[in-house]
């Protein structure tokens, strides 16, 4: 199976990328070439091996539900493209 | 012996005996970092440098010195540091001034150190090469016109080149071990969830470890000591005591069963890496150790595995950088989306939009299960191998890199340098720590012996590797300068 410039350009734009002609003719290519290293994995019998998502199969920890952050808004607030009374901008949304 | 020769062990010897203050050796280093032409550093903190200098030479008249007090180091720029600039080789971050302190630069800075600069790296840690920094590559101090190995080759160049006495690094898929290799140094990545990743500008969270990256065993578990620990701030970090790294050094190896997997001697091994991984492995039959053949049958594997899985996490992990809270932001977006779009297009570099490509087609509706869910289950696959393998030998070696260091921009496609990572993954992928250790050259380049132990022992590793490094003298060897 192999990717068109078509989807390639579809997986980007879902991604939130966008890519010029010349981009996406390459991405298609490399796409393809790792997903082609990707289909070894085909050939391989996984039947009832449990997926291993976490290398320690840990379980998540849980803290109490409190409040322990104080407010640093200002601080990161500093270092943010463009805000405004506390709140961050973009472009209008809506009219 | 210069100064920038020196291990930690014997700067803190100079340091206690005053045969040079802390001030006096991070000049030096500043001085070599500003003649250097390695491109190792992204930022140098000369000024916060000569401060903590000061303060730790004052700490030291008191006589309440530790190991690390005064030592000028080296920190990679994916560690959050606050004040200071924390790129992570990427345009995207490139005026990102960290409000914070990442848990391992917080240790850091309780030991007193010196921190010369941030070091340069493969953007967002993804790259073999340091090709992919957007400040530019960095060059292999054994010689200026190969690579220094990737992603932590900032770190490794500035180890191996003598402008920091040690370095931090970051191993995901072999970002510690593979530099260290290249370049010749020592270079420890532990056991996931040992090191706090709160604060490490994440790649792929279930892989992603940090650890020290030195000249020598001794000075690795040093390092390690003040890195290592449970933080409550990262949700993966293990709760497990951590020993004295430094404790078990000199114990003796005689008795110890070393692994060889047949399936890390195969084709696509240079000859000559392949004998100077050998002779080192008769240097410990030597000091009593036996060998024995193992087999990893899943490891060929590891490749599609990794390259399924890391991207898929980048993908996730990557999003957040969307030009709204801090970071790059394209000029005069004209409406949200275009804000995404191109603060995203323009703010990552080319390896970074491929990697984050694969991951969102890899998770997409339809293909999860032939792609992340198969590679999660050949994951199991391939730690089962190593549970195996540990029940018969006590550590597994073999080469880090499939050859020593390449041409820089000689190898163009992606692929390609994916296979150069075939000996490094499989440990991220099963959570294991490996380390990457002097042992020899081959046409004047560094070659790296990887040793790969069972889930926390890191003491172990550093012991082995120590009692390697009091038989060798790779490890000490220095590049010529001109």
């Amino acid at each position: 199976m192999s990717l068109s410039e078509g989807q390639v350009s579809q997986i980007a734009y879902l991604a939130r990328l966008s890519l010029s002609n010349e981009a996406l003719k390459d991405n298609t290519k490399d796409l393809n070439a790792i997903l082609g290293l990707a289909e070894q994995l085909g050939s391989i019998d996984t039947d009832g091996i449990e997926p291993m998502a976490h290398p320690l199969h840990m379980t998540q920890r849980l803290r109490a539900d409190v409040v322990t952050e104080k407010d640093h808004s200002d601080l990161f607030q500093s270092i943010a493209p463009k805000t405004d009374n506390k709140h961050y901008l973009v472009p209008t949304v809506i009219e | 012996m210069s100064i920038h020769t020196k291990t930690i062990a014997q700067l803190a010897q100079g340091l206690k005996d005053k045969d040079f203050s802390s001030v006096e050796i991070t000049q030096h280093y500043l001085d070599r970092i500003k003649q250097s032409d390695l491109n190792a550093f992204i930022t140098v903190t000369d000024e916060l440098a000569m401060t903590q200098a000061q303060a730790a030479d004052e700490k030291i008249a008191t006589g309440n010195a530790g190991i690390l007090t005064g030592i000028p180091y080296a920190h990679k720029d994916i560690f959050c540091t606050q004040g200071v600039k924390t790129s992570a080789g990427s345009k995207m971050l490139d005026n990102f001034i960290s409000p914070y302190d990442a848990t391992v630069s917080h240790q850091l800075n309780q030991t007193d150190l010196v921190m010369l600069g941030k070091t340069n790296m493969d953007e967002f840690a993804m790259g073999s090469s340091n090709e992919n920094s957007f400040y530019g590559a960095v060059k292999n101090p054994w010689d200026k016109s190969k690579i220094p190995g990737g992603s932590s080759g900032g770190s490794a160049a500035s180890v191996a080149g003598g402008l920091s006495c040690f370095a931090t690094g970051t191993d995901t898929g072999g970002s510690i071990r593979q530099p260290a290799s290249l370049c010749g140094i020592t270079g420890l990545k532990p056991t996931y969830g040992r090191v706090s990743r709160y604060g490490m500008i994440a790649y792929a969270s279930s892989l992603d470890q940090a650890g020290p990256m030195t000249k020598t065993a001794e000075d690795a578990a040093i390092v390690l000591n003040a890195m290592a620990g449970f933080d409550e701030k990262d949700s993966t970090s293990a709760e497990q005591e951590v020993p004295d790294y430094t404790a078990n050094l000199n114990d003796s190896i005689k008795g110890l069963t070393i692994g060889l997997p047949k399936e890390f001697f195969s084709d696509g091994l240079d000859d000559e890496v392949a004998t100077q991984i050998m002779s080192a492995v008769k240097e410990f039959e030597a000091m009593g150790a036996t060998v024995k053949e193992v087999s990893l049958p899943n490891s060929a594997y590891a490749i599609p595995t990794y390259y399924i899985v890391a991207p898929c996490e980048c993908s996730s992990n990557l999003s957040r950088m969307d030009g709204v809270r801090y970071g790059y932001r394209c000029e005069n977006p004209k409406d949200l989306e275009d804000l995404y779009l191109r603060s995203r297009s323009e703010g990552f570099g080319e390896e970074v939009k491929r990697r984050i490509m694969i991951g969102a087609y890899a998770l997409s509706a339809g293909y999860y299960d032939a792609y992340y869910l198969k590679a999660q289950k050949t994951r199991h696959l391939i730690s089962d191998d190593f549970k195996k393998a540990f029940k018969e030998v006590d550590v597994i070696m073999g080469p880090v890199s499939p050859t020593t260091a390449f041409d820089l921009g000689s190898v163009k496609d992606p692929v390609s340098m994916y296979l150069a990572d075939i000996y490094t993954l499989s440990a991220n992928l099963a959570g294991l720590p490996g380390m990457s250790i002097p042992a020899g050259f081959s046409k004047k380049l560094p070659v790296g012996l990887q040793l790969i132990g069972d889930y926390w022992s890191e003491s172990k590793l550093l012991n082995i590797a120590h009692q390697f490094q009091l038989q060798t003298d790779w490890h000490a060897q220095s590049p010529q300068e001109n």
